[in-house]
């Protein structure tokens, strides 16, 4: 039996809305989509912060440099957070939590002009979060069961991580999803800010491959990035709490038991 | 059965029939990296040496190889009439097809300060710039507006319509080349925003490489094309 899913699963644990200014409520505290700023709260400056890593910026050294971290979190997502902010001051699309802001911007793939900062905004919290100093290694029990079950085996998951991430071409992002209707994990990648929420999956792990992610580090070289990464820098933890979390909306038992 | 039928009767497989992939990559013509016309550090500080190093012998590099090596599968696909690998072939082929055309326009618009680069363009290229986009700076502005907008990855251009003779500026995503905004679109300026063109220099600053690069433009090149394609 699935849940229904408008809690939104892949909701990262901490609020990514708050307002910065005290007479509005929360946005994802706002009434029915759609609803219009009022007078009052369109004078609201900014309607979603930006969120800290979970970990000091030079804590991923020597895989990712503190220097890499600062530009990366303080100047690119904190300038998808003013873009966001400054699109929303005029925007139809105020009263939304992030996830539902990405969903209805995307717009059944004619995304609006505030889906780029949005789901960037989302996509380098949700990035922040899928990393821990001293990362990597082997996933905990459950999780390295479902990899193995739906990958054939956790060196299969890697290589398909790795073939993924390099045969993007061009900008965007490489996604360990859970897909919602197949049931399985997948690796995907995106192009430019394109976050799979839309389509209905839910993330589990992403990669940003955008060039600014690695250039100072790694210059050209996207291969040892990515595999540093999976060795280095991904959060079992993490991915855990994200499939105890998404299992909530998607029943992974096996054998699927027909409820009458 | 059907596939192998169809290519043997392709000229190309028939000269290639039951060669080895290694004999049939002979067949294929190979590209090469062009030389920088000027050293790496000749842009500075518009560009550094150290961008324009990994910008040719990494980036560019790895485009022409990847092309060969994709036209080299591409020749073996065909003649084996694999017609599914012919089709996944197609993106590498205009990714680093695209990458190599590309970056060799690029460092032909690019020309040291001491060799005339941003002198600004005389001539037929000139007039022409000032009657479709008001005057020179407007141009910029444009380009600059249009290439800092540029979502991801891409190339904005100045690109001349052979047919109807008219300049205008377009944007291109990743590497894909000017030709497919349009097949009578020739390129008379390309500048690279993808960050590996600036990144090292200017971090997430767009904004401010494209203010700086119009000082190493090679404009007369730019007029040179543009009195060629429209002679
Ligand atoms: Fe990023
Ligand atoms: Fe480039």
């Amino acid at each position: 039996m699935l849940l229904p899913m408008r809690g939104l699963p892949a909701a990262p644990p901490r609020p990514l809305a708050h307002p910065h200014t005290a007479p509005a409520p929360p946005p994802s505290l706002l009434g029915p989509r759609r609803r219009r700023p009022s007078q009052r709260l369109s004078k609201v400056v900014s309607y979603y912060g930006l969120t800290t890593p979970p970990y000091k910026t030079d804590a991923l050294e020597p895989y990712m440099s503190r220097r890499a971290v600062e530009l990366h979190w303080g100047k690119h997502q904190q300038d998808y957070v003013d873009g966001l902010n400054k699109q929303l001051a005029i925007s139809p699309l105020y009263g939304h939590t992030l996830e539902d802001l990405i969903k209805e911007a995307y717009n059944n793939g004619n995304p609006l002009p505030e889906y780029n900062d949005a789901a960037e905004v989302w996509n380098h919290h949700f990035f922040w979060e899928s990393m821990q100093p001293e990362g990597g290694g082997s996933p905990e029990a459950g999780v390295l069961q479902q990899i193995e079950k739906d990958f054939g085996s956790f060196f299969n998951f890697r290589e398909e991580f790795m073939r993924s991430a390099l045969s993007l071409l061009g900008s965007g992002w490489v996604w360990l999803v859970l897909k919602r209707s197949e049931r399985k994990l997948e690796v995907v990648h995106t192009r430019n800010a394109i976050n799979p929420l839309a389509f209905g999956d839910i993330p589990i792990i992403s990669l940003d491959l955008w060039e600014h992610a690695y250039y100072l580090d790694y210059k050209d070289d996207r291969r040892t990035y990515v595999s540093n990464f999976l060795d280095h820098l991904v959060s079992w933890h993490t991915v855990t709490l994200r499939m105890m979390r998404a299992e909530a909306f998607v029943n992974l038992g096996e054998p699927t038991i027909p409820v009458a | 059965m059907a596939l192998r039928t169809w290519a043997a009767k392709k000229p190309l497989g028939l000269a290639l029939g039951g060669a080895r992939p290694l004999a049939a990559a002979r067949g294929v013509a190979t590209f090469t990296l062009p030389d920088l016309p000027y050293d790496f550090g000749a842009l500075e500080p518009a560009v550094s040496g150290e961008i324009m190093r990994l910008h040719h012998q990494k980036h560019h590099a790895t485009y022409v190889a990847n092309y060969n090596k994709a036209l080299e599968q591409l020749d073996a696909a065909v003649s084996k009439g694999d017609a599914s690998a012919v089709v996944h072939l197609q993106s590498a082929i205009k990714f680093n097809g695209g990458g190599h055309v590309n970056h060799s326009i690029f460092w032909k618009n690019l020309k040291p300060i001491s060799e005339g680069g941003g002198e600004p363009p005389h001539g037929k290229l000139g007039w022409a710039i000032d009657e479709d986009f008001g005057s020179i700076e407007k141009l910029i502005k444009k380009m600059n507006a249009e290439g800092a907008a540029l979502q991801g990855s891409g190339w904005v251009w100045l690109a001349l319509d052979k047919e109807a003779k008219k300049l205008s500026v377009e944007t291109t995503p990743n590497q894909d080349p000017l030709v497919t905004k349009g097949s009578n679109l020739y390129p008379l300026l390309g500048i690279d925003v993808w960050e590996h063109a600036y990144y090292l220099q200017y971090k997430n600053v767009r904004p401010d490489y494209l203010t700086n690069i119009w000082k190493v433009v090679n404009w007369k090149y730019a007029g040179e094309e543009y009195e060629k394609v429209l002679a």
